[in-house]
């Protein structure tokens, strides 16, 4: 007997707005890329349940997440380059001393 | 594997030679001078290169993940020669501001265009989402390109994050789709999309990925930080390549795979065009720094590109085209007067505006068609492409939308001549002092200036378009 598909996505659904909280109330530029990161892995979860329990007979699912996986390696290498860019030249990276550009 | 899938590919087979070529080029050349004129040339002629390949049809290759028909080159065509235009004013400033990497400048930039290739082509969400990737993750290395400047360091943080943020929203919505429909490809949701609460949900998830590329308003946040603290060059790119590019993807899927159910999303994307207007009109009002401003003046320009997707018609994709490809002429020629001023002296602000007219009459000749153009008045062609626009989304009933968008136009005017007005009719007792600009520059002004007044009455343009387009 397997666990259904529906525990599977309350998993996911709760990863997912555990980092769209992250992202709105962190303060740390670091501590939001966790967040962001937290959300792409749920929709990982999300595609594999989707792929293992509903449509077994193709791999979409799984193919999509593997990019999801890659994309995600990318965009953060990037981020921490953009991150460590900010703090050579602030010596802080928090956001609310991340300031500069208000009228 | 069949490898003659690839031979439809044109447009993209020629941008990763250059890409290629100039990797080797940077990688070997000494002198940046001579390796911009290789750069820029090798591109003219993949623009020119660009035109001839209408005679592909429609086709589809990779079991139909990657579709191309006569306006998907069409668009692609017009996205070349937008980031011509902007390589042609970013000259100056890479040779004198950004002399130590002026082969990433180029790089990056082609490999965002290439990115924006397969999202235009795209007839499935693997390849829109990579696309859409490849398309912001090096805008986001360009936008912190000013490696000393704290501004930029900032706007890229600010970029990134939202960039990735927005894109795991709209993965999310995704993945609900996938659960729902069983499959990933336009045509196949098409057909099994339904409106109950699931496949709604996930609509609109995804909708938000895409509407943070066209920073309409609920998504809008990063655009003026990030439009203000990027290099002007970047900035240029940022507000016209790009948007046309996602707006243009929009439409696709708005129109291949949700066009059964047209009533789900045009109810929100309704309110979504009202308040991208309406809020990018009164923010625009109350900026004093013209990269600002223009970052909220492109805002409600979205929402007007928007009008074109509600539309959804054949007429709709036409008027929507139409538009970006006037709209890059008219705001790169306005980026071009700033980015010339900024390159000579610095100055930013509309404060420092006031009696240019008096020193540079040129330039503010120049800003003053693109002003109108923006804003709408007639014998420009920014008026033209506004009328097409607003008459495709009449003839599907949105009377009252139109009326709105109409009023916003009437509010875009008073700050689209406010800079008018600073360049004309203030006094200051230090206006910024006459110079020349470079070659360059003056090229790019001229091709803009005599687009900006022309393109408007050449009839056969928008005829070809609509001809070529597809709709609901």
């Amino acid at each position: 007997m397997s666990i259904p598909v529906e525990y599977y996505l309350i998993v996911s659904t709760l990863l997912f707005f555990i980092g769209v909280y992250g992202f709105v109330v962190r303060k740390n530029l670091i501590s939001i890329l966790m967040s962001i990161e937290l959300m792409l892995n749920a929709v990982s979860i999300n595609f594999v349940a989707f792929n293992r329990f509903v449509y077994p007979e193709h791999l979409e699912g799984y193919m999509y997440s593997l990019f999801v996986i890659v994309v995600a390696a990318a965009e953060t290498a990037v981020a921490i380059s953009i991150i460590i860019n900010v703090y050579r030249k602030m010596k802080n990276i928090d956001t609310k001393s991340i300031n500069e550009l208000k009228n | 594997m069949d490898y003659s899938n690839f031979i439809i590919m044109n447009h993209e087979l020629s941008l990763v030679v250059v890409l290629v070529a100039l990797l080797l080029a940077d990688l070997f050349g000494k002198n940046k001078r001579i390796f911009q004129f290789f750069a820029m040339g090798l591109f003219l002629v993949h623009t020119v290169l660009g035109f001839t390949h209408w005679n592909i049809g429609e086709a589809s290759a990779f079991s139909g993940m990657y579709v191309t028909s006569e306006i998907h080159v069409l668009v692609k065509n017009i996205l070349n020669i937008g980031t011509l235009i902007v390589f042609i004013f970013a000259f100056y400033w890479n040779e004198n501001k950004n002399k130590n990497q002026v082969g990433e400048f180029y790089f990056l930039t082609l490999s965002t265009l290439l990115g924006m290739y397969f999202m235009v082509s795209a007839e499935h969400f693997l390849l829109f989402y990579i696309g859409l990737e490849t398309a912001s993750i090096p805008m986001a290395t360009l936008v912190a390109f000013n490696k000393n400047k704290k501004e930029s360091a900032e706007a890229a943080a600010k970029y990134i994050l939202t960039a990735a943020f927005s894109s795991a929203v709209m993965l999310f919505g995704i993945s609900l789709m996938y659960g729902a429909c069983g499959s990933l490809y336009y045509g196949d949701i098409l057909i099994k999309f339904q409106s109950t609460p699931l496949h709604i949900m996930a609509l609109i998830f995804m909708f938000a990925g895409i509407g943070f590329k066209i920073s309409l308003v609920p998504f809008h946040l990063w655009t003026a930080d990030t439009y203000e603290g990027a290099p002007t060059s970047v900035t240029a790119y940022l507000s016209v390549i790009s948007k046309g590019a996602a707006a243009f993807a929009l439409l696709c899927i708005m129109i291949k795979a949700f066009a059964n159910y047209p009533g789900t999303w045009q109810t929100f994307l309704w309110w979504i065009i009202v308040i991208t207007i309406t809020i990018g009109n009164l923010f625009a009002l109350r900026q004093k720094n013209m990269k600002r401003f223009l970052a909220f003046s492109s805002i409600s320009q979205a929402g007007y590109i928007m009008l074109g997707v509600i539309a959804g018609t054949p007429q709709g994709m036409a008027a929507m085209v139409y538009y970006v490809f006037i709209y890059l002429f008219t705001n790169l020629a306005a980026f071009g007067v700033i980015s010339a001023i900024e390159n000579k002296s610095d100055k930013l602000t509309m404060d420092d505006y006031n009696g240019l007219y008096s020193t540079n009459p040129k330039l503010s000749f120049v800003m003053m068609l693109a002003m109108f153009s923006l804003g709408g008045i007639p014998p420009f062609a920014g008026f033209f492409s506004k009328f097409f626009i607003f008459a495709a989304a009449a003839e599907q009933g949105q009377y009252l939308l139109v009326f709105i968008a109409l009023l916003n136009t009437i509010i875009s005017l008073c700050y689209y001549l406010w800079v008018v007005k600073a360049m004309f009719i203030n006094k200051s007792e230090n206006p910024i002092p006459t110079f020349n600009s470079d070659n360059m520059t003056k090229i790019g002004l001229i091709i803009c200036t005599v687009a900006m007044i022309i393109l408007g009455f050449i009839s056969p343009i928008y005829d070809k378009i609509i001809a070529i387009s597809f709709g609901m």
